[in-house]
């Protein structure tokens, strides 16, 4: 694998008065409550180390209070780390002065907001432009540009008008573009869909994935939502308590849960929509015999749908039009199995 | 024989109290009871004096007097007033200079011009036909009555002294808004500003400055009338959406940048009411400022007050009001104007 793009190394972050003499103490092995109990300092980020690749999005997914909004925002350090590193292009961005870190937030990483923080006295195109316009740059010229970008997130026709006139699933759409508009390599998404209704944010799911297709950003999502996280993540971080609990592929955290705490969260999933055919299959050079032929990438949902239900079925599972391997429909129902009522252990993917 | 001879005498403080000499002059108490020949009432425990400076006076001539305590304020205020002037006469002459300034201006521009200027400005404020309207009804109904050079005094003493409180107020609101410590000491500033009876810095300016110089009653008014701009100033952007902050700074906003392009254009609401405040708040201290030589319609209803012509009094103090709800409707509709346009 090539240098990851961003990489967080013994990451530290402790809130308090005295936050490095906190840390001692957690160096030592001190707990969150205990540490909050004895020296009223509240831990925030404990040994973090997560590497980014370029071109992937990397989702960081946690309950509320785990600590996700603090880590993404070590990333441009809106929040300053009590200890650890983070290298972004191999340069430690902690060692910036205030001029290199402007200039990493500048040109570099561009963010979008739960709240959507748009500019209120500001058009929408004025919104996508504003980047340019914190550089210096010629601003006719790149609200030329962001027409396009407006146009690619659905907003063609709203370029007049203001934040408040549109709703929020809009607003959102707008802060994408600014990210967009202003061309960094890298996007820092805190909880951007979390504040959409469930239809809306699918669609914006959606946006995201086709709009990654296309241009290959390194992106940074943070979620509280597992079916988002699935759904968006090519490397899923799970965090707990300020501590990364696992991470990984998100299918093999789904088939290998290494932790009760996101045993539980997967339970409540639907696994058939998440799951593919490469993780569950039986690789062998296919099956000649075989009812259907499908696709690794296929989730079980659309092979079940395949079936109608008929679980004698046996299908043939091609990877880019070659066999690579079978899947049994009796073997797919086993992968289905709610995993907590069952308590049984699932045979390793 | 005073109520605390005995105590002095117990503490064997005699000799120090006498070496104080017989003390001023009689007060006035003093005088009257000489008059009226009755000896000030014996004292008993029941009736006894609080120990205040004029009583222990009585007792023992090395107190000081309530009097004395006034004449050393004064004095003391006297010993600093050269040196007070020297600083603050020529930093304040600009202001003379623009009152003086202005209104020879406002004076000299034709009525029919001036009028239609204030149409134009109101237009540009507000963007209602309305609001023209009334101001060129109000203006046209004072120069009816006579009353229209007194009413563009007063405008000219309000236009100018709004202008410095803007250019004084919103620097300071916003230096207040970036540091607590600034805001700590800021606001006990404003409070005693803002509570103290506009006669009382009347006094003291008196002394600093000649009555014939128009800054007297300029920094009378401008003292007056900052405060409410400072504090929307500062309330304004201490409530600016810390998220759109945060924003500004994830994409690399500089201080300035964040403070021109976010912060003062998301106060600007609270920013506008504070003017609206102060242009009111002007308008207020420019009527007491005619104590002072201001003058304008002030003038005119302390000759009313003066000479006990009610007419007078009344129909000035009615153009007052019309003033004030003129300025009020235009700054008014230009708030809602910038708060339309921040919705969210």
């Amino acid at each position: 694998m090539s240098d990851p793009k961003i990489s967080i190394r013994n990451l530290y972050k402790i809130f308090g008065d005295a936050p490095e003499d906190a840390l001692t103490h957690v160096k030592n092995g001190m707990g969150k409550p205990e540490l909050l109990e004895k020296h009223g300092h509240v831990l925030g980020l404990q040994d973090i180390n997560v590497d980014m690749q370029a071109g992937e999005i990397t989702v960081i997914m946690g309950l509320s209070g785990s600590g996700k909004s603090t880590l993404i925002r070590h990333l441009n350090r809106l929040i300053e780390p009590t200890d650890g590193e983070v290298v972004v292009n191999g340069e430690d961005v902690l060692a910036y002065d205030e001029d290199q870190l402007r200039g990493l937030r500048r040109n570099i990483m561009s963010m979008v907001f739960q709240k959507f923080a748009l500019l209120p006295h500001k058009t929408v195109l004025q919104n996508t432009s504003m980047s340019a316009g914190i550089r210096g740059e010629n601003v006719a010229e790149a609200e030329k540009r962001n027409r396009g970008w407006l146009d690619r997130v659905g907003l063609a026709g709203y370029e007049d008008h203001y934040p408040h006139q549109l709703s929020g699933g809009m607003q959102q759409r707008v802060g994408i573009a600014r990210a967009l508009g202003s061309d960094s390599e890298i996007m820092l998404m805190d909880e951007a869909f979390s504040a959409l209704d469930p239809l809306i944010r699918t669609d914006m799911q959606d946006l995201l994935l086709e709009l990654q297709k296309e241009l290959h950003k390194t992106i940074v999502f943070i979620t509280h939502d597992l079916d988002e996280a699935l759904k968006l993540a090519d490397h899923l971080v799970i965090l707990k308590d300020g501590r990364v609990v696992q991470q990984g592929d998100p299918q093999h955290i789904l088939l290998n849960p290494s932790d009760p705490y996101i045993e539980e969260f997967v339970s409540d999933i639907n696994c058939a929509r998440v799951l593919r055919c490469c993780s569950v299959m039986t690789r062998n050079d296919g099956n000649p015999e075989a009812d259907g032929v499908i696709d690794v990438n296929d989730n079980l949902e659309s092979v079940i749908t395949l079936s109608g239900g008929d679980t004698s079925k046996t299908y043939q599972v091609n990877e880019d039009g070659a066999p690579v391997g079978t899947l049994a429909m009796k073997d797919l129902m086993v992968w289905l199995v709610p995993r907590v009522a069952s308590g049984e252990v699932k045979p390793d993917a | 024989m005073a109520f605390y001879d005995g105590v002095f005498n117990a503490l064997g403080l005699r000799d120090w109290c006498d070496a104080g000499g017989d003390g001023g002059p009689l007060t006035m108490a003093e005088l009257l009871a000489q008059a009226n020949n009755t000896d000030v009432e014996e004292a008993s425990f029941w009736n006894m004096p609080f120990p205040s400076l004029d009583n222990l006076n009585d007792a023992c001539a090395s107190f000081g007097r309530s009097r004395d305590m006034t004449d050393a304020v004064e004095n003391g205020f006297l010993a600093i007033k050269g040196a007070l002037k020297a600083v603050l006469d020529p930093i304040t002459q600009p202001l003379s200079w623009a009152l003086d300034g202005s209104m020879a201006l406002f004076e000299a521009t034709p009525w029919y011009i001036l009028i239609s200027l204030m149409m134009a400005l109101a237009y540009y404020a507000s963007r209602s036909w309305k609001i023209v309207g009334m101001v060129a009804a109000t203006f046209l109904f004072m120069a009816f009555i006579d009353h229209y050079l007194a009413a563009v005094q007063t405008l000219s003493i309000i236009f100018v002294c709004t202008t410095v409180s803007v250019l004084i107020g919103v620097p300071v609101g916003i230096l207040m808004s970036k540091n607590d410590t600034t805001q700590r000491f800021a606001v006990p500033v404003l409070d005693m500003l803002q509570t103290l009876p506009t006669f009382v810095y009347l006094v003291p300016l008196i002394y600093l400055f000649s009555v014939t110089e128009s800054k007297l009653y300029g920094i009378a008014i401008i003292l007056y009338a900052v405060v409410p701009i400072i504090r929307l100033t500062d309330l304004g952007i201490r409530l600016v959406d810390q998220d759109v902050v945060e924003a500004a700074d994830a994409f690399g906003m500089s201080s300035r940048q964040k403070l021109l392009g976010v912060e003062i254009p998301l106060a600007l609401p609270n920013i506008m009411a504070g003017l609206n405040q102060t242009i009111m708040m002007s308008l207020a201290m420019v009527v007491i400022a005619s104590l002072v030589s201001a003058p304008g319609l002030g003038v005119l209803v302390l000759s009313g007050i003066r000479s006990l012509e009610l007419g007078v009094g009344l129909v000035s103090g009615f153009c007052i009001v019309l003033l004030a709800i003129m300025l009020d409707r235009v700054s008014k509709a230009a708030l809602e104007r910038v708060n339309v346009s921040h919705k969210r």
